[in-house]
């Protein structure tokens, strides 16, 4: 059953030093609230998994949370570059960033396979591209093909991923710790199943679940920890309850570009240095890109 | 895209819209009405859901983000902005759109933007320079480009030409178009028939049927076939049938800018 804790408390508790951690949302329900809990707790050296590493990532990486990252797409939607996933590619800053990297199906069947309990996941997939020899985070080739046993074709073959944890943010979870999400649901119910141990931060507690066209209800027994966090999403959004803030998403873009000004936002917005904000973040944050 | 009045006039006269803009039209000409796109963020985008306000009504939209028969009345900043799934016919998952919708081939058209596009239809979003361990530049990566442009039925390719997204050979191939040439497609397996056109801001390319080459064969208004030339960087075939280009018609600019007056507005929730 999922304990209801504080947000510091799940992080605290769920998230290592080393660990590999999956903090999944489509552009819908990104939970940068926990994300920044694990910036703000210092976590280092872990393996970083999304399939669209966007600001939320790109913050993690610059305050060097990440020593590796798994990936299918890293990029401000809309806007443009990651410049602090850049500068760890480009110049290892603040340190080397090691990569393994997919397309989205293939990393979409790596989820589904973790979540499955099988080893590996088959699709039609890669073939031609570059991203086939690319080795995975161990060395090894990360694309290999099979063959298959009843009509003896060949298909592509990419190995499970199982998270040590998977962190989502959500709409609501009752008093029992069953999670509810609806509109957009990306992967984050395989992202879930596929981990060893899980956080969902909701927007609010309640009751009782009302039921929601399409809707993903993920049982209290699969999820180890649950934490409200309204607003959690912002700047992406949550169906039902907050807009996307696409301007924040702009103003990222000439806040990550430099060192200096990024290391201001860090002090100021994530560890709450005060005097650190002049210069960075929120007070300047709007459509500035 | 560089604003200008909704009211401007269209006319054969270039001054009178944008290069981007006679691109998005010419894209969006490009799809039938009834057909069913997967569509890439940015410039696909925008030119499908301009189809969709003039000539093409029932285009199916349907995004990597799981949403399919998309309506947006407002062009989406990203893939799984709240305006799509609030006006789709159906919410699936990332794994869902995939396997089940992609993957066995039920989707027309796939919509694709580049960094860089190679004679023979290869695209690379992944790394800029000849090193992947030490890139030049770093871009985004593969996203569900790969697998659109292996298993949509045609593809589109929209990119503004210049010397360097308009290169002889890929420096990463994250899609394949063509590979090498004629009969890579069939020896990799590939379903789809691969790029049909690539549309830039200059005009239209399409493959050579028989050599798979990209060869210039529509150009916009007051663009030669040197200006072409000067921005692909390799020796630019032209057709023999080489045509000009309409210029945007108004109920095509003023969609466009509708479409685009509204952009970047944040999602209202439900």
């Amino acid at each position: 059953m999922a304990e209801i804790v504080s947000l510091a408390d799940a992080v605290a508790r769920a998230v290592h030093d080393g660990d590999s951690v999956a903090m999944e949302g489509f552009t819908h329900l990104i939970p940068f609230a926990a994300g920044h809990e694990v910036i703000r707790q210092r976590r280092r050296d872990l393996t970083l998994i999304r399939m669209t590493p966007d600001v939320l990532y790109d913050q993690l990486i610059g305050a060097g949370c990440a020593s590796r990252l798994i990936f299918s797409w890293g990029g401000n939607p809309g806007v443009g570059s990651l410049h602090r996933f850049r500068d760890a590619v480009e110049n290892a800053w603040p340190g080397p960033l090691q990569l393994e990297e997919h397309s989205h199906a293939g990393m979409a069947n790596r989820y589904v396979a973790g979540a499955s309990g099988v080893p590996f996941a088959i699709l039609r997939g890669y073939s031609g591209t570059g991203l086939e020899s690319l080795p995975g985070l161990d060395g090894q080739p990360a694309i290999r093909s099979v063959t298959c046993p009843f009509t003896g074709e060949r298909l592509t073959a990419v190995a499970a991923l199982n998270p040590d944890v998977a962190i989502i943010h959500a709409q609501r979870a009752d008093r029992a710790g069953n999670v509810q999400l609806w509109g957009i649901t990306g992967v984050q119910k395989e992202a879930v199943l596929s981990s060893r141990r899980s956080i969902a931060t909701v927007e609010e507690i309640v009751d009782e679940l009302r039921p929601e066209p399409g809707a993903v209800v993920l049982p209290s027994w699969v999820v180890d920890y649950v934490a409200a966090a309204p607003g959690g999403a912002q700047p992406s959004y949550t169906l039902g309850y907050s807009a996307r803030d696409s301007d924040q998403y702009q103003a990222w873009d000439a806040i990550s570009r430099d060192r200096e000004r990024f290391s201001r936002w860090l002090a100021g917005e994530i560890y709450g240095e005060t005097g650190a904000l002049a210069g960075a973040g929120g007070a300047e944050g709007g459509c500035e890109a | 895209m560089t604003a200008t009045p909704a009211a401007a006039p269209a006319t054969q006269d270039p001054a009178a819209y944008t290069a981007d803009e006679m691109m998005t039209a010419c894209a969006a000409r490009a799809l039938r009405d009834g057909m069913t796109c997967f569509v890439g963020i940015g410039l696909p985008s925008a030119a499908a859901n301009l189809a969709r306000a003039t000539h093409a009504p029932n285009l199916v939209l349907i995004y990597e983000s799981g949403t399919i028969g998309a309506k947006p009345d407002r062009l989406p900043l990203s893939i799984g902005d709240g305006i799509l799934a609030e006006t789709a016919d159906a919410v699936v998952s990332v794994p869902e759109i995939f396997n089940y919708w992609l993957q066995p081939g039920r989707i027309g058209i796939g919509f694709l933007g580049a960094a860089q596009i190679d004679k023979f239809g290869n695209i690379n979003t992944t790394v800029v320079g000849p090193d992947y361990a030490h890139p030049a530049v770093r871009l985004p990566g593969a996203g569900g480009a790969p697998e659109i442009a292996a298993s949509c039925r045609e593809v589109i390719v929209v990119v503004r030409q210049s010397r360097r997204s308009f290169v002889d050979r890929v420096d990463f191939v994250t899609s394949v178009g063509f590979g090498d040439g004629p009969g890579t497609r069939e020896r990799l397996g590939l379903a789809g028939a691969g790029p049909r056109k690539v549309i830039t801001d200059l005009g239209i390319l399409e493959p050579d049927p028989a050599t798979c080459e990209l060869t210039l064969t529509g150009l916009y208004p007051g663009v030669t076939v040197a200006d072409a030339a000067a921005k692909t960087g390799w020796e630019l075939a032209v057709s023999e049938s080489l045509e000009v280009l309409a210029a945007p018609t108004t109920a095509e600019l003023t969609a466009l800018r509708q479409l685009h007056g509204r952009d970047n507005k944040a999602d209202k929730p439900s």
